[in-house]
């Protein structure tokens, strides 16, 4: 459609014929035809034909990297909520500590947040998640916030490109989750403008040349404070 | 009362409409900020109002499916969407429509892609004037966009009847209560599979058919306006830079 826009799809959309392209992620195959299934960002510049959905639950994969809240403390694990359709399981085994049976909340509590990796998503989508990778911890401090799971590539931008500008600019530490949760520690100017920041990139998602237009804007604020 | 009441004359219908003419229908995507997915519609004098929450684990447990989701639609009535007013909390009326308005979902939602889980669509009619069922699911479909929910189609009702033995498009509240037949349509719009389909009164064979192809044509224009509201909210929240 626009040259400097991403086109928007409907579920229902006709893309393409099964021929020419191969049918990717968000779309479904009907009668040789492929149609969108998701509302969301049209993407064919290769071989397939993608569409990255605008909205919904995060979808767990295996290894990704989230920021989940414990929601209960159970005698040998705890029900963690990471934004997907399920609530993960953690188990005492998957945690540095030494625990003995029962003694769950000492360590976590409901309330609590966490850093966490995706150990595994078995068929049934039952999940379960891990402490026991490095830079994985409990989240003492810091400001946590949400986005939609499917902007997150935006956020963290090519090879990190985007939010290594945030942490250059802002001094603030930053760690974005795969489930659309992002915790922020620092001061609180730059905790403020982290979260203007990724609220823009949040609206504006779906233009290009994304990354220098926040270079500029954030050199612009820094230049402002100085 | 009947013989009373002209519904039909001149070739115009007693709100000034065509045969084959809907009422003014507008439709709002994602009006609601805590649902996942939401819509608001007016239909003629109708206003609905859906929420979507989910896909989420399904409580209770024993309803649960392990291949596939479960679809809870919940159709409620306001107490004063009426005129008089309505005793509030389900009923035999409220149940029905749920039911089929939740198979009819079911049937165009990928629901194997979430084992275990329940999608939640609640639907409040706030002001009511006759085909409700059809704005309700309308307005469910474009919520169930909204929320990012993967759907093989956009469902679509529309209903057709018979007043003073004339074939119509689409009744209002007066043609309802005093005519001869309501025949409210679900389809799927892409393949144009039936996904509800129910009758209140009598149609012969040959007034059916006009009646069912007349609703049909309805569902696709409806279609349209979805498929508009849809991407208008979307378009115009993406920057419009």
């Amino acid at each position: 459609m626009h040259q400097d826009k991403r086109e928007i799809v409907i579920p229902s959309q006709f893309l393409g014929e099964i021929k020419n392209k191969k049918a990717g992620k968000g779309t479904f195959v009907e009668n040789g035809k492929i149609y969108s299934e998701i509302l969301g960002v049209l993407n064919s510049n290769s071989n397939y034909i993608n569409v990255i959905s605008l909205k919904g639950r995060y979808d767990p994969a295996e290894k990704d990297f989230v920021i989940g809240i414990v929601s209960e403390a159970m005698p040998s694990s705890w029900l963690v909520d990471i934004n997907a359709a399920y609530p993960a399981l953690l188990h005492v085994n998957e945690v540095p500590w030494d625990i003995e049976f029962g003694e769950t909340e000492r360590y976590l509590n409901k309330g609590d947040s966490i850093m966490a990796k995706v150990l595994q998503v078995d068929q049934e989508k039952k999940l379960q998640i891990t402490l026991k990778d490095h830079n994985l911890y409990k989240i003492k401090g810091g400001y946590i916030f949400d986005v939609e799971p499917s902007k997150v590539p935006r956020i963290i931008g090519k090879k990190g490109s985007m939010i290594s500008l945030l942490k250059k600019y802002t001094k603030c530490r930053i760690f974005v989750g795969q489930n659309g949760r992002i915790w922020i520690d620092g001061d609180e100017d730059g905790i403020k403008k982290v979260i203007d920041t990724i609220n823009m990139i949040e609206d504006e998602s779906l233009s290009y040349g994304l990354t220098n237009k926040v270079e500029e804007l954030l050199k612009k604020d820094t230049k402002e404070v100085h | 009362m009947k013989t009373e009441i002209k519904l039909f004359e001149n070739g115009k219908r007693i709100d000034g409409r065509k045969p084959d003419e809907l009422r003014n229908i507008k439709i709002m995507a994602g009006v609601l900020h805590r649902a996942e997915g939401s819509c608001y519609l007016e239909w003629g004098g109708n206003k609905v109002m859906v929420a979507v929450y989910g896909p989420r684990e399904a409580i209770p447990r024993h309803t649960q499916n392990p291949l596939r989701a479960i679809v809870n639609a919940r159709y409620n009535m306001a107490a004063f969407s009426v005129d008089e007013r309505k005793r509030p909390g389900p009923d035999r009326r409220s149940r029905e429509i749920s039911k089929v308005i939740s198979e009819a979902l079911e049937n165009v939602i990928l629901v194997e892609k979430f084992p275990r889980a329940s999608i939640d669509v609640n639907i409040e009619v706030l002001d009511a004037e006759a085909g409700t069922r059809c704005a309700g699911l309308t307005a469910a479909a474009v919520a169930l966009v909204d929320a990012g929910i993967p759907m093989k189609d956009i469902p679509v009702a529309c209903a057709a009847g018979k007043i003073d033995n004339q074939i119509v498009l689409d009744l209002g509240k007066d043609e309802d209560n005093y005519g001869h037949a309501d025949l409210p349509i679900a389809i799927s719009p892409r393949t144009g599979e039936i996904l509800l389909l129910q009758m209140d009164g009598h149609l012969t064979q040959e007034e059916f058919d006009r009646a069912f192809d007349l609703a049909i044509k309805g569902c696709h224009i409806i279609s349209d306006i979805q498929k508009k509201a849809i991407l208008e909210k979307y378009q115009s929240d993406s920057g419009g830079i």
